[in-house]
Order: C-alpha cells, then sequence, then structure tokens
C-alpha cells in the first residue's frame, strides 16, 4: 500500500483521539477557567468514567447497546456528583486556595485511584460496543491519467469510531451553547471574570464553582465512556489524559474554550500520526516539547487573552 | 436606611478598620474623606460582605445584612459602582445590565428606566464592556448597580479619571437617585466634586471615624476639610 492510505489511517485514529481529548481538556480548562483550580485529580474521574462504564454496562442484559446506553446517561452524572460532593466537602473547605488546591487534588487522585483498585481490582475490563460495523475505505489511483476510486485491502475503520468522533463534537457544541446561550452559562462567565463582583451582584459563586467542578469532571467520565469499548478500562488509566488534558489547555491557552479544541485537535491528530509513522513516545516528546516552546514565546497560549 | 455599626476588618493579620460607624438616611448622600489607605474601599468591601467582620454589624433596612452570606447582599437592595468599574469585560453590555437585572429579579421596566438616565447605553447594547469608553464604562457600572433597584447606593471614585462633561452627567444621575429617596454613600477624592453633592462628610483617618458634619458647614468653614486631610 502507498503513502496516502495509511496517512488517512493515521489521521482517523488521531481524530479518535483527538475527540476525547477536547472532551476531557475542556472540563479540565472550565474547571481552571472559571474557578482558578489547577483539577490534577481530573484524570481520575476519566478512569471513574471508564470504570463506573464497564459496572454499568454489566447490570444489563442483552443487546449491548442497552448497557452502553444506560453508562453513556448515568455515570457522566454519577461523576459529576461525586466531584460535586469533592468540592463541597474540600475544596470548599480550603477556600479555593490555588497551593492547597492542587495538593487537596492530588489526595483526591490517590483517593480515587486506591479505592478503585481495592473495589474494581487490577484488571483491564473491556466494554462492548453498541455498534461496531466494519467500514472499507475508499482510496483513489490514477489510472489512465484518470482518478479512480477503489479499496485497498486492510483500509477500515469502524462505525463507533465514527460515532465517538460525532458525540464528541455534538457535546462540545452543546458545551458552547450553554456558554453562550443560557442565564447559568452567563453566571459561569461573569464569576470567572471577576469573582468579587459575581458576589455584589447576587451570584452564588459557591454553587457555580460546584456545578463547574460537577460538569468538568462530568465532561472526562462522558469522554472516557466514548473511549472505553476502544480501550478497556483500567485503574491507571487517568495519567495520560491528565497529561495531555494539561498539554491542550497550556497550549490552547487557560480558560479559553476554543483554544482547547483547536489544541486538543492539534495534539490529538498529531498524536495519531506520530504513533503510526514513528512510535507514540516520540509523540508525548513533541507534545511536551510544543509546551515548553509556547510557555517561554507565548505564555498566555495560542488563544488565550493576557490577563491585565 | 444604612447603618454601620462599629465594624472591625482586618486583611489577615494588619487590620483596616476599627470600630468604623456610619448611618445613611434615605434620599441622602454621605460622603467618605480620608487620606489614601484611610479604609474607604475596604468600608465599601464590607459593607458588600466581600470582606469578613471580625465585629460589628451591617443594617440595610432595618434587616442585618452582615449575617447573610456576601451574595445575598445585592438582594437586600444594596447597589455597589466599585473602583475601577470592575465590569464583566467580555461580556456584552446587555449582558451586563442582565446580571444587575438577575441581582433582584427585576424586569424590563427597571431596565427601561435606567436606560433613560443613560441613553447611550442602548446604542452601545451588544458592544463588549471592555471596548467602551472609560465614560461609557462607568455609565454601565452605574446603570448595573442600578438595575437592582437599590435602597443603598455605593459608589467608590465614579468619576475617576473621566472628562469634565462625564463627571456632570454622573453627578446628575447621583443626583436623581438621591431624590427617588436612595440612601448614597459615596467615596471621592476631590473636594469640590464631594461639596457640589454631598448632604454630610464623614472623615475617616486609620480606619477609625473622625468627625462627621454637614457639608454646608464645610462650605462655610473650609478649614474642617484642611485639618482632617492636611493639604
Amino acid at each position: 500500500m502507498e503513502f496516502g492510505p495509511y496517512l488517512m489511517l493515521a489521521t482517523l485514529e488521531g481524530a479518535v483521539t483527538a475527540a476525547v481529548l477536547a472532551l476531557t481538556a475542556v472540563g479540565l480548562s472550565l474547571v481552571f477557567g472559571v474557578m482558578r483550580v489547577v483539577n490534577v485529580a481530573h484524570g481520575e474521574f476519566f478512569m471513574l468514567g471508564a470504570v463506573l462504564a464497564w459496572w454499568a454496562a454489566g447490570l444489563v442484559g442483552g443487546h449491548p447497546a442497552l448497557g452502553f446506553g444506560l453508562a453513556i446517561l448515568v455515570v457522566p452524572i454519577l461523576v459529576g456528583l461525586i466531584a460535586v460532593a469533592a468540592d463541597v466537602t474540600i475544596l470548599k473547605r480550603i477556600d479555593y486556595d490555588p497551593e492547597r488546591t492542587i495538593v487537596a487534588t492530588i489526595g483526591i487522585l490517590y483517593i480515587i485511584q486506591q479505592l478503585t483498585l481495592m473495589t474494581y481490582g487490577p484488571e483491564a475490563r473491556p466494554v462492548e460496543a453498541p455498534f461496531n460495523t466494519r467500514l472499507a475505505l475508499p482510496w483513489f489511483e490514477f489510472a489512465d491519467g484518470r482518478p479512480q476510486i477503489y479499496w485497498p485491502w486492510g483500509l477500515s475503520t469502524t462505525s463507533y469510531k465514527l460515532g465517538v468522533i460525532g458525540a464528541a463534537a455534538a457535546v462540545l457544541v452543546g458545551v458552547w451553547a450553554l456558554m453562550t446561550h443560557t442565564r447559568i452559562g452567563l453566571l459561569m462567565r461573569a464569576t470567572q471574570l471577576d469573582r468579587e463582583m459575581a458576589l455584589a451582584f447576587g451570584i452564588p459563586v459557591e454553587r457555580v464553582y460546584a456545578l463547574v467542578f460537577g460538569l468538568g469532571a462530568g465532561l472526562a467520565a462522558l469522554a472516557a465512556v466514548l473511549i472505553v469499548p476502544i480501550q478497556q478500562a483500567h485503574y491507571l488509566m487517568g495519567g495520560d489524559p491528565l497529561l495531555l488534558s494539561f498539554i491542550v489547555v497550556i497550549i490552547g491557552g487557560l480558560g479559553s474554550l476554543p483554544g482547547t479544541v483547536v489544541a486538543a485537535i492539534l495534539i490529538g491528530v498529531s498524536d495519531g500520526i506520530i504513533s503510526v509513522f514513528f512510535s507514540p513516545t516520540l509523540a508525548k516528546i513533541l507534545a511536551t516539547l510544543l509546551v515548553a516552546l509556547v510557555l517561554v514565546f507565548r505564555p498566555q497560549g495560542l488563544f488565550g487573552a493576557r490577563r491585565a | 436606611m444604612l447603618e454601620v455599626k462599629a465594624i472591625n476588618v482586618a486583611y489577615g493579620k494588619a487590620q483596616v478598620l476599627r470600630d468604623l460607624s456610619l448611618r445613611v438616611e434615605a434620599g441622602e448622600i454621605l460622603c467618605l474623606l480620608g487620606r489614601n489607605g484611610a479604609g474607604k474601599t475596604t468600608t465599601m468591601k464590607a459593607i458588600m460582605g466581600l470582606l469578613p467582620l471580625m465585629s460589628g454589624q451591617v443594617v440595610v433596612a432595618g434587616e442585618a445584612i452582615s449575617d447573610q452570606p456576601p451574595h445575598k447582599v445585592p438582594g437586600a437592595g444594596v447597589g455597589y459602582v466599585p473602583q475601577g468599574r470592575r465590569l464583566f469585560s467580555e461580556l456584552t453590555v446587555a449582558q451586563n445590565l442582565e446580571i444587575g437585572l438577575a441581582a433582584n429579579r427585576s424586569g424590563q421596566a427597571v431596565l427601561d428606566n435606567v436606560l433613560e438616565l443613560f441613553p447611550r447605553l442602548r446604542e452601545r447594547w451588544s458592544q463588549r464592556a471592555q471596548t467602551l469608553s472609560g465614560g461609557e464604562q462607568q455609565m454601565l457600572a452605574t446603570a448595573r448597580a442600578l438595575c437592582l433597584q437599590p435602597k443603598v447606593l455605593l459608589l467608590d471614585e465614579p468619576t475617576e479619571g473621566l472628562q469634565p462633561s462625564m463627571i456632570e452627567a454622573i453627578r446628575q444621575v447621583i443626583t436623581v437617585m438621591r431624590e427617588r429617596g436612595v440612601a448614597i454613600l459615596l467615596v471621592e477624592q476631590r473636594v469640590d466634586a464631594v461639596l457640589s453633592v454631598a448632604d454630610r462628610v464623614a472623615f475617616i483617618e486609620n480606619g477609625r471615624n473622625l468627625e462627621t458634619v454637614s457639608a454646608d458647614e464645610i462650605r462655610a468653614d473650609h478649614s474642617i476639610v484642611e485639618r482632617h486631610l492636611g493639604v
């Protein structure tokens, strides 16, 4: 097979990574943007999403779509509620102090991780995809000077992977609409811009914070539910999404949602392509290098506004 | 209408306000005068509940607002125009006012009324707050506070850095609010600007009350100002 089809396949794989990463990173970015909290436990909410998806899917028999459907409806809400509880019982008590929240969320990270190990165990377990048709992909060649479409052997993807990309895009549009077109989005943005003035104009900032923390964790959990039919649930799976989310949020500009999405696509797709043609390690090295360059030459991120 | 009863406030270990008391009646403008660092802005923040009180009480219309969480204070009818305007910079004029309206569940009639005072804001309706001129931003900050139909209005240096025509416009709005029976607490640096609107003047120093005198007394005897501000 020539180079072109490989590149298309790698790009598609990268797009799946990008879709899941965008959801996870937007959650992290929301929490940082509105609450100024660096949530080190974000990856564990992702992991919880995957593990709980396995549990929820196991509750229902019959067609795999039933179990998966239950998981995708219930798990993000469940994880969101856990996060709200963590916010109210821990982060609120330490007044959202920047340094102490980092230490506190590291603590939450280990608590969630070890509790999962104690209950769910060290195994990696799959969740069956709700639909998983193999789709052959076309490519074109030049025969007699005219382009012709043909179907190279082995060049295929699955309907589920395309579904993940579509679902992530739909959720991101939903988040955007929530932030720009609803009353609660307006309150969230006002809180982000000036917490003290938000209070002075009657916005219940503590409730907004709890909601944002829950929403951020819910997005991570949703991303995990989407990826778990491809990747399997494991109690240590939260590390990579956390690292990549931080990379994406820094490159995109802290607290900027459009920047986060663009950076997620950039990092996700290049990660896919570099992993296929070279190695996954090289992909991570380059992404980290990019973060370093962004921090040196454009500290506010590609899309971030300089704070006055 | 507004009563500040012997409040003590500290930033960490540095105490800023010491047994400070103020009283503003409905339809009255009380001006707070003092040197830099005397605690004028701190007093306003303390009234808004943005700084915790070590002791003392803030009462609005008979209700102890200092016993409530900070986000309930605007609901009791306290409008705040902070120093430096502090608009929600990335939000539009309309959205800034919407937040003001939401604070006290005010309706369209209130908004129309406020926009009558500041017709310029209608022209800038869907513009972001940060793109407005300084004067327009001050109008918006004031309008945002008026949107919650305040019984008490706190104005922290509302004319700072504005051109004379704009200062006059703000001054007129303040006078209109007084006529409508709003209790106004004003912090202002320029003594002449104070004397043109104030009913009474409260001097403070190092977070303590000095004397509180009527503006007429100062107009008659300007040495009171020099004695307390030491210019």
